[in-house]
């Protein structure tokens, strides 16, 4: 196959991103706005002999999602704010369990049922921290039809790097709108990896050095123990041992922690000079990066920071990139929830929030007036 | 140059399709840029239905449309609701057969409004012999009207957005709708 | 120790482990052998076998097991189970759950399973009470039966699992207790030879908490009482209501092959599937 354009929605596109990457497997439960992703994969999955399942809720469908991915291959699911809700406990699992998988989220007006049909960036923070325990997901934000495909390529190659639920927070308007996107012939796949050592040897659940460990299948004689307890390096459950769980956990959180500089995906516009920076992530940043060539236009010196990856959070990058600026203005479709991690980070700096919610994106003229308010330029 | 359109009229008249082709002619076979959006309501048939897009020969940063150039109205109920929205000398294109355009008249004359009159769902109808391809004439109609994609990229795209099998009533459609002006 | 007196099923098991957390007297003991038995008897070797189980006495079996195991979460092992099979058909997929992970917090993913017919055997080992947290009602519970949240007795009517199951749509359902070893060894064998959604129910001595409870504080009271009180299939089948009060009805409740789900899947797959194994395979080792 050849490189291909293509004017579709953002869900086909991550629907494709994730056929490239490898996925061979989807376990789903239908969700709108997330729907798309299930119908469009289920289509071309027994093509390239994979498979699909519509399970009976969202629960089942990452466990099934993970059995999937301990049979050897790599699988993903797709939901919006209540499904995302109830997949919270196998997030965790798979967190403590290292098995690598996406999840594409499709955010939707929330809480609760809300607004189906509406985009939000309201499950941020759930992304983070919904499921129970310390523990470290990465999360990547698309604003685009081609991010939607290239951010769930990225996704999967970052899951079997460091063996992580990784997920793709994407919104209604992303999810729904059509553009022209480029496919290419081939992507870059992060294969899994074989352990050079053999069953008697191998112990499943010691760290690797550089963060990335091997993970042989069910199957392949290794006759390996999986379990949500706090386990040894074995597997084997040790759930009464302080030090045990201490050291486990720690290196469940450090192996994402230590990498956050070779995770992190952000890009700068117009920062060198910045004396306002406004930093947005996901589709406002469409609205943000116009309003501040608008403000540039009149001559403020506004800088624009688009964090492409929000888990882990790209403390370092923020803060070079807003280097001198007095004020910095957080662009998010919530009531604040990434506000507070940047306020956390720029502590000196005036931080403030341009929050929306109801469905739509906040236009440039909204941005514009905000960078403007208080800008005192 | 940006341009914001909205096609808007009731469900099962085809609308997001005419929506999604306009886009592609524009993307795929123009070299422009294009975001389609559409409306989803709760409802699976019937109720209002609607498609929006954005053309531009750069980048576009903002997806949705603020103020449409070009408002195209296949039911009355439309026209009322999107009309207030259209831009200063902006573009209408009506079904006649559909609207009432009396009620219309002042509020064109006010803020001079090109009005345009393509009879797709008559035509298709009469000419084509099939209701169902109202959306492929009013396309002919849009691109012979706003110039906003070219003829043979918009006769490209509906080659690829209809069901095989079906491309010559389509083309037939399309070529009624261009006439049309 | 003297080794020629060792277990025959030992050499399944991971010696590293043991001791078990289980108490003296625990079915569980009585569940393991048989299914080793079964699995012998079926003749599928441990190797093929890979087991996945929820939260609970019963799920702790597969960490014992020298064979690749999914210890999940309560009462969804089998929709991990349902992911393993899928991607790869070869295995031989069993699941251990009790009453508390397959008919309460697990009930959907039982009938849904079921519903599929997917070839996974599910070993539910039915005591009546929740064990491992200290003796709490279940939705197995008999109506009027103690527990430490049922300190009056249970107020509701107790689910029948082989019957929801077989309603479901599984293709074998068998139940038998602790007390019947043979027969429970063969319905294990029949499940795991049989290509479907095999659910083997086994109503199991919690003498800890059941037994203490409700007056039988022994194992032996308890394998006694279960003994005592099953009435097979056919016989039930005969008997009216009244006289199957208190009874535990054992037998097969349904052995009808159908078709099963992987090898639907498998079918549709078409060219890209080849001996059961589609060209997804291990694909997740492939690089670009």
């Amino acid at each position: 196959m050849k490189t291909e354009n293509l004017f579709i929605q953002g869900n086909e596109a991550s629907a494709r991103g994730a056929i490239k990457a490898g996925c061979r497997f989807f376990g789903g439960y239908p969700i709108t706005p997330s729907t798309e992703v299930a119908e469009n994969i289920a289509i071309f999955l027994p093509k390239v002999g994979g498979t699909f399942i519509q399970m009976e809720d969202e629960i089942a469908a990452l466990g099934a999602v993970i059995g999937a991915v301990w049979s050897g291959v790599k699988a993903m699911t797709a939901t919006s704010g209540p499904g995302f809700s109830l997949m919270q406990e196998h997030i965790g699992y798979a967190a403590m369990t290292e098995t690598p998988l996406v999840i594409v989220d499709v955010q939707r007006g929330s809480p609760s049922t809300a607004q189906p049909t509406m985009a939000s960036q309201s499950d941020m923070m759930q992304a983070r921290w919904g499921s129970h325990g310390d523990y470290e997901i990465i999360a990547l934000a698309p604003s685009s039809v081609q991010e939607c495909f290239d951010f769930t390529v990225e996704a999967f190659n970052l899951a079997e790097k460091y063996r992580v639920p990784v997920m793709v927070m994407s919104d209604e308007i992303v999810g729904h709108m059509r553009e022209k996107i480029t496919i290419p012939e081939k992507v870059d796949v992060l294969a899994r990896q074989m352990p050079f050592e053999g069953p008697e040897e191998f112990l499943p659940f010691k760290a690797a050095p550089d963060g990335t460990s091997a993970m042989p299948a069910f199957g392949d004689g290794y006759k390996m123990h999986v379990t949500g307890l706090t386990h040894d390096e074995r597997g084997y459950p040790d759930a009464s041992n302080p030090e045990g769980h201490f050291q486990l956990v720690k290196r469940l959180c450090d192996k994402i922690r230590k990498h956050t500089d070779e995770i992190s995906r952000v890009k700068n516009y117009y920062t060198d000079d910045a004396e306002i920076v406004v930093l947005s992530y996901g589709i406002p940043t469409r609205p943000s990066l116009k309003a501040v060539s608008m403000a540039r236009d009149q001559g403020l010196k506004v800088g624009f920071i688009k964090l492409d990856t929000v888990w882990p959070f790209p403390e370092k990058t923020i803060l070079e990139g807003v280097g001198g600026a007095k004020r910095v203005v957080v662009v998010e479709m919530n009531l604040g929830q990434i506000f507070y991690e940047v306020q956390r980070v720029l502590s000196g700096v005036k931080v403030e929030l341009l929050p929306k919610i109801g469905g739509e994106i906040h236009l440039p003229e909204e941005i514009l007036q905000k960078i403007k308010l208080q800008g005192g330029l | 140059m940006r341009k914001e359109i909205r096609i808007a009229g009731f469900g099962g008249q085809g609308i997001i399709l005419a929506g999604i082709v306009i886009g592609k002619a524009a993307a795929l076979y123009d070299g422009l840029k294009a975001v389609q959006t559409q409306s989803y309501g709760p409802e699976a048939r019937g109720g209002a239905s609607r498609t929006e897009l954005v053309l531009s020969d750069e980048e576009i940063d903002f997806p949705k449309v603020q103020s449409p150039d070009i408002l195209v109205a296949m039911s009355h109920e439309a026209l009322i609701k999107y009309l207030d929205d259209l831009k200063d000398g902006g573009t209408l294109i009506v079904d006649p057969d559909l609207i009432l355009e009396d009620e219309i008249r002042p509020f064109v004359e006010e803020h001079n409004i090109n009005l345009y009159r393509a009879p797709a769902t008559r035509t298709a109808q009469e000419e084509i012999g099939l209701a169902i391809v109202a959306n492929i004439v009013m396309i002919g109609a849009i691109t012979a009207i706003t110039k906003v994609i070219t003829e043979d990229a918009a006769r490209k795209a509906v080659a690829d957005s209809v069901p095989p099998g079906t491309e010559k009533k389509n083309f037939s459609a399309f070529e009624a709708g261009l006439k049309m002006v | 120790m003297d080794e020629t007196k060792e277990n025959r099923f030992m050499k399944y098991l991971r010696r590293e482990r043991l001791p078990n957390i289980f108490c003296a007297g625990c079915g569980i003991g009585i569940v393991m052998n048989t299914f080793f038995n079964g699995m012998e008897m079926a003749e599928v070797p441990l190797e093929e076998v890979v087991m996945a189980s929820g939260i609970g006495c019963s799920s702790r079996i597969p960490g014992y097991v020298k064979c690749d195991s999914l210890h999940t979460t309560h009462g969804r092992p089998i929709s991990f189970a349902t992911g393993l099979k899928l991607a790869n058909p070869e295995m031989n997929v069993v699941v251990f759950t009790g009453d508390g992970d397959a008919a309460a917090i697990g009930g959907n993913h039982l009938i849904h399973s079921a519903r599929r017919n997917i070839d996974i055997t599910v070993i539910c080992i039915n005591n009546s009470i929740y064990g491992m947290t200290g003796g709490q009602i279940s939705p197995t519970s008999p109506q009027g039966s103690y527990a430490t949240t049922a300190p009056y007795g249970a107020l509701e009517n107790p689910f029948d699992l082989s019957r929801l199951v077989t309603a479901a749509g599984a293709s074998y359902v068998a139940r038998w207790t602790t007390a019947h070893p043979l027969q429970l060894s063969k319905a294990i064998k029949k499940g795991l030879n049989n290509k479907g959604f095999s659910f083997i129910e086994v109503i199991s001595q919690c003498h800890t908490y059941f037994g203490r409870k409700n007056r039988m504080g022994s194992p032996i009271d308890m394998l006694k009482w279960m003994k005592e009180e099953s009435v097979v299939k056919r016989k039930a089948d005969k008997m009216d209501e009244s006289e199957l009060e208190g009874k535990i009805i054992v037998g097969e409740f349904h052995n009808k092959p159908a078709p099963e789900l992987s090898q639907i899947n498998c079918k549709l797959l078409e060219d890209k599937c080849t001996a059961g194994k589609s060209s997804a395979f291990r694909s997740a080792y492939q690089g670009d």
